[in-house]
């Protein structure tokens, strides 16, 4: 992953000792999953380690990646170059996982974001749902959507991560380049990362993809900077905007 | 920035480590947690120090800047912040700008702040037709909102911090 990671607890006892830990556990996590790193197990399996040797969990994690190609009826797939990348599954599986430790020691008012994918449970310090903005795009330095959100994951797809061809006007799916960003809200960080991963796969139609899926919002914002979203995304929106 | 970028992803060495305390309704312990190779991209002046109240917190321990356990390039030493309000270097977010003001008082970062600038609002785009009815669309729309944390598809996140280094790298006493 090699992203950067911020994790935030409120009223905590053992906070600090909580935040390395987590922190801890990403590197963890990063050390097996990355594919930019040699010795990683994920590297070693697509050197062709065999496959009595995989670990347990990454068994567990390529068995969630081939259901969810399933559930998204193929457009999520961490097949690439004849390589598996599973990343676009475990960034959010990841969160989700470290939300749980930090559930596990008692700790209840906290978000942990990694990589602009966002799990937030409980309140935040004013003792309100956790007020998240959607970033513009367009402008970095901008919120274009101001969501107050507890108990849920919060993930946002984009053409960064699919990198630079997205812009290459010759590329034969037209459809994904129109496609700037799609937000995802779900039950955890974990589902509405992967479907937001499949969805953007869907160009235009992925936001449609996420109104057909119950416990799912989403708000895709398209290079004429008009925003799409589901029909029940407007009880996240902050009511009062300054 | 961009090959610079490029680079930090493919190593993903861990870097600084922040962790500051909150004293208002409740306490907030925050840290961030990030590739390390990150350059603070130079410093401005700060925009002077302010009179400060002395912090609530308790238990808590300086915030310390410096490598996590997986071995990186900082130094591992804690440090104090004078009290005041700084204002971090504006850091290339790729496809934008990000700058942070970090506020200090009691020795303690009472407060991270995005600093937002005030932009033209987009032209108004003719809507299509949805063929499916039950979405809706509407245009873009800038707001001003102070927020906890942001959700974006970017390395905006990494920007942050390099701001945020920049504004503590003024404030250490």
């Amino acid at each position: 992953m090699g992203m950067p990671i911020t994790v935030e607890i409120v009223d905590a006892p053992d906070a600090e000792a909580a935040i390395q830990a987590t922190f801890d556990y990403f590197t963890a996590v990063d050390a097996k999953y990355s594919t930019y790193k040699q010795d990683s197990e994920i590297s070693q399996i697509n050197g062709g380690l065999s496959k009595e040797k995989w670990s347990q969990e990454m068994r567990e994690v390529l068995d969630l990646c081939a259901q969810t190609q399933q559930d998204t009826k193929g457009f999520f797939n961490i097949e690439h170059n004849g390589k598996l990348d599973p990343s676009g599954l475990v960034k959010g599986w990841a969160i989700e996982q470290a939300a749980r430790r930090l559930r596990n020691r008692q700790i209840e008012d906290f978000y942990i974001e990694a990589g602009g994918d966002i799990q937030v449970e409980g309140l935040n310090t004013a003792g309100e749902p956790w007020k998240i903005g959607i970033e513009n795009p367009f402008n970095r330095h901008e919120i274009v959507k101001v969501l107050r959100i507890s108990g849920l994951g919060v993930a946002t797809s984009g053409t960064y991560i699919r990198g630079q061809h997205i812009y290459d006007p010759h590329a034969p799916d037209k459809s994904i380049t129109s496609v700037k960003s799609l937000t995802v809200i779900g039950p955890n960080i974990y589902e509405a990362d992967r479907f937001a991963t499949a969805a953007f796969a869907m160009g235009e139609r992925g936001i449609a993809f996420i109104e057909t899926l119950p416990g799912f919002e989403g708000y895709m914002i398209n290079n004429k900077k008009t925003a799409t979203y589901t029909s029940g995304f407007e009880r996240f929106v902050e009511k009062t905007n300054v | 920035m961009r090959t610079t970028r490029k680079v930090l992803v493919a190593f993903g060495i861990i870097g600084v480590f922040f962790a500051y305390t909150f004293a208002l309704r409740g306490q907030k312990t925050t840290a961030v947690f990030a590739p390390s190779g990150q350059k603070t991209s130079g410093t401005q002046s700060s925009s002077g120090t302010t009179g400060s109240s002395s912090s609530n917190s308790s238990g808590s321990s300086d915030p310390s800047s410096g490598s996590s356990s997986s071995g990186s390039s900082s130094g591992g030493t804690t440090s104090t912040y004078k009290d005041g309000s700084y204002t971090g270097s504006v850091a290339d977010a790729f496809y934008g700008n990000i700058q942070v003001q970090v506020t200090v008082s009691g020795g303690k970062i009472t407060n991270i702040q995005f600093l937002q600038y005030p932009n033209d609002n987009p032209n108004s785009q003719y809507i299509n037709q949805q063929a499916d009815p039950m979405l809706k669309q509407e245009a873009l729309q800038a707001q001003s909102a102070n927020v906890d944390t942001i959700t974006g598809a970017t390395d905006s996140s990494m920007a942050f911090v390099q701001s945020l280094t920049a504004a503590l790298n003024q404030a250490k006493a």
